[in-house]
């Protein structure tokens, strides 16, 4: 074995590096200009989603984390893979009591899993005072008793992409603010193969983020702000009312069978005229411009324009999905993976990885909304503050457990899925009902 | 053996200790291992230790599992038959167990009738037949995740080729929703199950066919038996206790089928798919509910032992009848 010999400067020099380290977190790794000592040879394993936006996953891989591995002096491997798989991922590495020492999540999914994290409280807040604060909706699903279970990253948001040509030949200009209005173009849009698409799939994003806001907007909650299921409403039964009316008329009726990856395909090869996504299409339509073309040769990302969900009889809603990383409690070092987090939560390197989504996530600090990346392209700017509109599921209750396992279950989704194919919509309502009553209690 | 005195050296004292040691020791060692008894014992540890390690000790804490509220990260306590009975009152595990039913039952006839038929098939001389039957073997060999993604794509909802050959050919005007439908998706499911089964049926039944004397054939058809009649009285009787093993091991294999499910539908749309397997994954593994989804899983095990024991029976008896 190699014997390191040290000289009374050098550990005058260690001492100082570890004394700013202890006292002063990441910020003394970077002022002391080395790593502490217990960083140094250690590995951090991180588990994320396969980014919609390819580009940004390169940025991770190929720039950021290698300036962190120098920054931290640790090694750092990053894994990706599907988001489907990223609960299964989380249980296995919980119960085994190893894997990877930080998971990204969505929703409120680290809600199942507080017992396995550890607080990051320390990390989260010194990211929110230095950047105007979270987002509501990506502090509310990250907190539990007043303690952070994840540092909130970025939040994905979900507007309707839609063809302005195939609308503007309708006669409309404008996006509809209405359902009625919406089904009503939907359907004539229908008669000439040019079909809404969405999903009401077992899929992680866009089956959610359509189903609670729509829910939401026709009055509907899932339970009272005591935690009472009141679900089963008549503004529930006519939402699922309007919406088997609205999925025969206007919709790609293969949309039950979607997942979030079918209405890109769809939208992207002109067989669907909108459909509620983050805006990966309209990305997409950006990296193969000669690629996506329209009906008419024309560059399909010239056509592309994006809007919210229309209003129902109680408002307009909607459901950005939060992403946010946990910190495991089996890993064995919590601490260089909370200065990870840290580093990479930085405005400074949190630019770099967010000028590389182009708008399609934004940050879960509203910092970001300032940012010049928006004035870039304004059709991008309904994302910019599509946050603030966010609301978590769960309401008018907390993102807890039960939401989560609710969610976890597709158990709205399904409400309206049930009663497209078939179900009388009072029948599909009280089964609903019935499976959140078991989980609420 | 017998143990010889070392033989010269200075020592006599020495070689008159060491050899007896050493003869005493194998003695006592091929007395033991003479014990057929103990030896049987002894042969039969390491199977034991591995059928213990890997399959009573899962099995054993799936059944723990089962009857406590564990979650992820929290061990639980001890609830008695609480997750049985919430999944014997669970709409969505009824559905999964009518999907469950209905998914092994079709499939396993369609498997055996295609099998059986392939088998006879390829039991005939024809040209080519080794290619035939390696041929036959592809869907059973390529990974079940690679084919099933495969007939995701076929059934597309947007770009399905089924769907477009059928529109080609005039026969459709409108989009099938192979995967979307509450009960077409189930359907669609099943075939791709009878697809991937099919190869395994036929191979075995082929090994089967393969081991009937063919002049019990000859002898019939000289007494004027006709093909069908043959196959009834010779064939078939002398089949059924392979049939029998290959209906058993498939039956088990297709009840707890999860990936092909998993793939194609997740358990929906609507939990029209769900089978025990994939609603199992999703209760305990997807939303960390540990104990329900453990409790799911076991909820058909006494059916399951009922099923094998009978099919188990019926093989011993013919086997000694």
């Amino acid at each position: 074995m190699k014997t390191v010999r040290m000289d009374r400067r050098e550990f005058v020099k260690v001492s100082v590096a570890t004394a700013a380290v202890a006292t002063t977190g990441i910020e003394g790794i970077l002022a002391a200009r080395r790593a502490p000592a217990w960083a140094q040879g250690t590995t951090i394993n991180i588990v994320r989603w396969t980014d919609f936006v390819p580009a940004s996953d390169k940025v991770l891989r190929e720039e950021l984390l290698p300036k962190a591995e120098k920054a931290l002096k640790a090694t750092i491997k990053l894994e990706t893979i599907n988001a489907n798989d990223i609960q299964p991922r989380i249980t296995a590495a919980i119960e085994g009591n190893s894997g990877p020492d930080i998971i990204m999540t969505q929703h409120n999914w680290q809600h199942l899993y507080e017992r396995g994290v550890v607080d990051v409280g320390d990390v989260a807040e010194k990211i929110a005072k230095a950047q105007g604060g979270f987002y509501k909706q990506s502090r509310d699903v990250t907190t539990s008793g007043g303690k952070f279970i994840a540092v909130p990253w970025s939040v994905v948001g979900l507007m309707i992409a839609y063809r302005k040509s195939w609308f503007a030949e309708e006669g409309v200009t404008k996006f509809p603010t209405t359902w009625q209005e919406y089904h009503a173009l939907g359907k004539k849009l229908k008669v000439k193969n040019r079909p809404i698409g969405q999903t009401m799939g077992h899929t992680f994003g866009d089956a959610p983020a359509f189903s609670y806001p729509y829910l939401w907007s026709w009055g509907g909650a899932e339970v009272d702000d005591k935690g009472k299921v009141v679900l089963n409403s008549k503004a529930t039964v006519d939402s699922v009312k309007f919406m088997t009316s609205f999925w025969k008329d206007a919709h790609d009726e293969g949309g039950l069978a979607w997942d979030d990856s079918n209405n890109n395909r769809a939208f992207l090869s002109g067989t669907i005229c909108a459909t509620l996504n983050g805006a990966s299409i309209y990305i997409e339509s950006l990296r193969f411009p000669d690629k996506y073309k329209t009906e008419k040769g024309e560059q399909l990302k010239t056509d592309i324009l994006h809007s919210p969900m229309p209003k129902g009889p109680k408002g307009q809603f909607a459901y950005h999905v939060p992403f946010s990383h946990m910190v495991m409690k089996y890993s064995k070092n919590v601490g260089v993976a909370k200065d990870l987090l840290l580093w990479l939560g930085t405005k400074e390197n949190f630019d770099t990885w967010f000028v590389s989504q182009k708008g399609f996530s934004v940050g879960a600090t509203t910092d970001w909304e300032k940012h010049p990346l928006w004035k870039d392209d304004p059709i991008m700017l309904p994302y910019k503050d599509a946050a603030r509109l966010g609301r978590a599921p769960g309401f008018a209750g907390p993102p807890n457990a039960k939401a989560a396992e609710v969610q976890t279950k597709y158990i709205i989704t399904d409400m309206y899925a049930k009663a497209i194919q078939g179900m009388a919509p009072e029948e599909s309502v009280k089964w609903a009902e019935g499976e959140l009553k078991k989980i609420h209690g | 053996m017998t143990a010889e005195p070392i033989a010269g050296g200075a020592g006599d004292a020495a070689t008159a200790v060491l050899p007896r040691a050493r003869v005493s020791r194998s003695r006592g060692l091929g007395h033991i291992l003479e014990d057929e008894r103990i030896l049987a014992y002894l042969l039969l540890a390491p199977a034991a230790i591995i059928l213990g390690v890997f399959i009573a000790y899962p099995f054993g804490r799936g059944v723990w599992l089962s009857l406590t509220n564990a979650t992820v990260g929290n061990p639980g306590s001890y609830v008695g038959l609480k997750n049985f009975e919430r999944a014997w009152n669970d709409t969505i595990f009824h559905q999964t167990t009518v999907n469950t039913f209905v998914y092994t039952g079709v499939t396993t006839v369609f498997k055996l009738a295609f099998g059986l038929w392939l088998a006879v098939l390829l039991n005939r001389e024809f040209r080519a037949k080794r290619y035939a039957r390696a041929f036959i073997l592809l869907p059973f060999i390529i990974p079940t995740v690679l084919s099933t993604f495969a007939w995701k794509w076929m059934f597309d909802p947007t770009f399905s080729v089924i769907n477009w050959c059928l529109w080609r050919l005039g026969v459709i005007t409108q989009r099938i929703n192979w995967l979307g439908g509450e009960h077409l998706a189930l359907a669609s499911v099943m075939v791709v199950n009878v697809w991937r089964g099919v190869p395994f049926y036929a191979i075995s039944l082929l090994a089967g066919l393969q081991t009937i004397n063919p002049e019990l054939h000859e002898a019939a058809a000289i007494d004027g038996a006709a093909a069908w009649q043959r196959f009834w009285k010779i064939t078939w009787p002398l089949l059924l206790p392979v049939t029998m093993v290959v209906v058993l091991f498939s039956v088990i294999q297709t009840f707890a089928d999860f990936q092909l499910v998993y793939v194609l539908t997740g358990g929906g749309p609507a939990n029209a798919t769900h089978v025990f397997a994939t609603y199992a994954y999703q209760i305990g593994v997807g939303a960390g509910l540990l104990g329900q989804g453990a409790a799911i899983s076991l909820a058909l095990f006494p059916v399951l032992l009922i099923v094998v024991i009978l099919q188990l029976w019926y093989i011993r008896r013919t086997d000694t009848t």
